[in-house]
């Protein structure tokens, strides 16, 4: 079944994947940011397939170059199978949203903003969703030290 | 009390009696943010039995309450809210930080968890332990009713330390 799917994707979406890396059983596409909106939709809208959003995560490599990678976890109840698309940007580089595919997407990308600060243009509503709205810093940053930045949030008085 | 401006037989007595009241019925303010919780809802139960000193009345709702037991890590964010809850209850008022995470932070070393709730309020009783064992936090309200029954303002300030 796997392979059957893997194919399908394959001369579907040749045109937009860079590269596909199968690991340990976990199916994972490389793709272009600007084609992310073409392929979550075919992924949620073939009958065969029928993806749904799971999960939006970004890894910090805190190298000069694709410093970050965000990662769409996707998960098909009908074939159980799940894939993973992962972009890879550079610093202060921006994503575009996944909202107009998958409301839930808003949350998974306010949480990615918050911790790693990557924007998302055409988001519907990026604030921060953890963290105090006055915070300056996203902790998920490797720059970021563990115990935080001193009086960056604030205690009520004693 | 102060009717008198000499402390007189009369007053001194009466202020014993309110303190001997208010020791045997400490109602408290359950703070429950995480898990040790669920310790301090296992010390309410027929087992180890809070009822036996007088606090089972738990309520939540801090303006009948005067000890506050903070039961969880508490995040930066959540502290206002703590302390918020702490200023609504009245005067005399105790608090017992239960707990590793609420003492010091725990095992939570990092940016987003206040490192002991000391920094934000003033705290009669720290409780070791990941979580507390229910007795230990029967011992706690055991130290806070002696606190009680002294009465004195230089004994409320005083610090006291249970281990695991």
């Amino acid at each position: 079944m796997k392979e059957l799917i893997k194919k399908k994707l394959q001369e579907k979406l040749s045109d937009y994947i860079i590269d596909i890396v199968e690991f340990q059983s976990d199916l994972t596409f490389v793709i272009k940011a600007e084609n992310l909106t073409i392929i979550s939709k075919h992924l949620r809208d073939d009958v065969e397939l029928e993806y749904s959003l799971r999960d939006i995560l970004a890894i910090d490599r805190y190298t000069n170059e694709n410093r970050f990678e965000v990662v769409y976890n996707f998960f098909s109840i009908k074939n159980k199978l799940r894939i993973f698309l992962k972009i890879k940007i550079e610093d202060a580089e921006s994503v575009p949203t996944l909202v107009d595919v998958f409301q839930s997407a808003n949350w998974y990308e306010r949480e990615v903003f918050d911790m790693h600060g990557i924007k998302f243009y055409n988001h519907p509503d990026l604030r921060r969703i953890y963290m105090p709205e006055e915070f300056q810093y996203h902790p998920l940053r490797k720059e970021f030290p563990l115990m935080g930045i001193p009086n960056s949030i604030s205690l009520p008085r004693n | 009390m102060g009717i008198e401006e000499r402390e007189s037989f009369f007053t001194t007595t009466i202020d014993s009696l309110v303190s001997w009241a208010r020791k045997n019925s400490l109602w408290p303010m359950p703070m429950g943010i995480s898990c040790c919780a669920i310790e301090m809802m296992a010390s309410a139960d027929p087992r180890f039995d809070i009822s036996r000193f007088g606090s089972e009345v738990m309520r939540f709702s801090p303006r009948q309450s005067d000890l506050m037991i903070v039961a969880g890590t508490v995040t930066y964010k959540m502290s206002h809210v703590v302390r918020k809850i702490y200023d609504q209850m009245p005067e005399p008022k105790w608090v017992i930080a239960m707990g590793a995470c609420t003492s010091t932070g725990g095992m939570y070393r990092t940016y987003s968890v206040v490192q002991g709730i000391d920094q934000f309020l003033p705290v009669d009783v720290y409780v070791a332990g990941c979580p507390p064992r229910p007795d230990n936090l029967l011992n706690a309200l055991l130290e806070i009713q002696k606190k009680v029954k002294n009465g004195n303002q230089k004994s409320k300030r005083e610090k006291i330390y249970i281990a695991e």
